[in-house]
């Protein structure tokens, strides 16, 4: 075994040494794009990321750009921001698309994820039977809606621990609601797809990112009911597991990934996706701003 | 009904048109689960028999072990190979987690009760002078184990189309410990729950439909040698 880690160690700093040479070379040429990647880095790393980016079909897109532009094969496990988080958290995976900026930020601060950046937003939409029984469209703010959803009833809920199950915990909490005394509401331990699809059969309501409703709005009965708060607000960082933290991180692609994710032409590529196949894009690219600037 | 022929004419469509992803998909399925039927034989026909012709103590507890291995519910097996492999896990160095070589291993302890349960059943019906008689009979081990084989010939089929259908039909344990990568571990059963996540019920029909014939062509072969002049 040793010899095996250790010519793993040995690759690995080849690796880094090649990146690093890559990374001056591209700051002395100047001028050229950063990260337009010429520098073919190879190997491969493991991208822990929502159900939202791969059902949306972005990384679809996306992946194979990333791979013919530095060789990387990226292993994208496709899971709720709460399990993603996990693998980062015992150093499961390289890399971390999510959008659960308050789990996010503990991870942080206990050193499991650093280099995050800002890469895009879409927002969260509140989705309910076209009747609208609860009377949700009249509502004048966000909290205002979930207290007519809950005095009426029928909530379908992630349950799954994601990033759109921790926005659903937080609307409750932001207007005084117990949900687990809301009437029939039902958890459903699944993706946003198989939520929506149960949510429909049900004629209940349920929160949606807007991407994954727009995809399955042709085979629902489920209309908008509610959008455009501040609180909705779907934003998505990556970050590069720490592998200082970690041992057997894949830094050198992980970091790759997240440069490619916030270059000038991913950006355009990502505010593009979409538009021919719903009318409209389903993420906005934020690269370089903050999350203040959102929303504005 | 209307997506239900909509799926059909998907399928026949995908198959006729010779769609490059599909195949993919359905050879790495046959791969993928053909070794691990293949190794589960290896190991599960050996012990099956060594379980039916040995008595010692505890071999009930052996037997009714295996019989509940039977039924082991594949996400559960899953679920503790993840846990093995991942990197952070005893196994992680072996860098296996989220290839084709950790959902053979997956499928291998999923098949392998289900082979030792019909080998041992399958032998303990083979009239138990059999052995002796032949080696009476002066055929050499070797010789004697081929000819029982011969004998125990439909359930150890049995045994290979039961390994076969339980590991080709799973889903829990190819999701966890192969992750469903697009072009490298997605195979038949995951495609469909891909596919149905992202609202494409007709593809998703139609997988589970080229899913279903491929299953049948390979039974259909077991089961002429199973049933060749007897």
């Amino acid at each position: 075994m040793r010899w095996r880690s250790r010519a793993r160690l040995a690759a690995r700093g080849v690796l880094g040494a090649a990146f690093a040479l890559a990374l001056i070379a591209a700051g002395c040429g100047g001028g050229g794009e950063a990260a337009g990647g010429t520098a073919k880095i190879g190997g491969s790393m493991i991208l822990a990321t929502t159900t939202s980016t791969q059902d949306s079909g972005l990384l679809d897109v996306l992946v194979p750009l990333f791979e013919t532009q530095t060789g990387v094969q990226v292993k994208v496990i496709a899971v709720g921001s709460g399990a993603a988080l996990e693998m980062a958290r015992k150093g499961d995976a390289d890399a971390v698309l999510s959008h659960s900026p308050a789990a996010e930020q503990e991870l942080v601060e206990r050193g499991d994820l650093v280099e995050g950046r800002l890469v895009m937003h879409n927002d969260f939409v509140l989705v309910g039977p076209t009747g609208d029984p609860a009377r949700v469209r009249g509502a004048g703010s966000i909290e205002e809606a979930m207290r007519r959803i809950a005095a009426s009833g029928g909530f379908v809920s992630r349950g799954d621990n994601s990033g759109t199950h921790a926005t659903e915990l937080a609307l409750w909490k932001a207007a005084g609601i117990d949900p687990a005394g809301v009437p029939r509401r039902e958890e459903t331990g699944q993706g946003m797809g198989a939520t929506l699809n149960i949510a429909d059969q049900r004629r209940a309501y349920t929160l949606t990112d807007r991407a994954t409703y727009l995809a399955l709005r042709d085979r629902l009965s489920l209309a908008v009911v509610f959008e455009g708060a501040a609180p909705l607000l779907n934003i998505y960082h990556v970050y590069v597991v720490n592998p200082e933290k970690h041992r057997g991180v894949n830094a050198a692609q992980a970091r790759a990934w997240a440069e490619f994710l916030v270059a000038p032409e991913t950006q355009r590529v990502i505010g593009k996706f979409g538009k021919d196949r719903f009318g409209e894009p389903l993420f906005v690219p934020d690269a370089g701003k903050s999350v203040e600037d959102l929303g504005r | 009904m209307g997506e239900f022929w909509a799926g059909l004419a998907e399928a026949v469509r995908l198959i006729v048109s010779g769609d490059r992803e599909v195949r993919e998909i359905a050879l790495r399925t046959v791969y993928v689960s053909g070794a691990a039927t293949a190794l589960a034989m290896l190991a599960g026909v050996p012990a099956g028999y060594a379980l039916a012709r040995s008595r010692f103590p505890g071999r009930m507890l052996v037997l009714g072990a295996v019989n509940t291995g039977m039924g082991m519910p594949p996400v559960v097996v899953g679920l503790v190979v993840w846990l093995l492999l991942v990197r952070s896990g005893p196994l992680g160095g072996l860098e296996l987690i989220y290839t084709k070589e950790a959902m053979v291993i997956a499928q291998f302890l999923i098949a392998t009760p289900l082979v030792i349960g019909f080998t041992t059943a399958a032998v303990q019906a083979l009239p138990p002078e059999l052995p002796e008689l032949l080696q009476m009979l002066g055929a050499g081990r070797l010789r004697r184990l081929w000819l029982l084989a011969r004998e125990a010939r439909l359930g150890l089929l049995a045994a290979v189309m039961a390994g076969f259908g339980g590991v080709v039909s799973e889903v829990g344990a190819s999701m966890a410990v192969g992750g469903n990568l697009q072009g490298q571990t997605r195979v038949l059963t995951t495609a469909i729950v891909t596919e149905t996540s992202r609202g494409n019920t007709e593809r998703a029909l139609a997988l589970g439909i080229i899913l279903l014939a491929m299953a049948f062509a390979v039974n259909l072969v077991l089961t002429r040698v199973q049933q060749r002049a007897r």
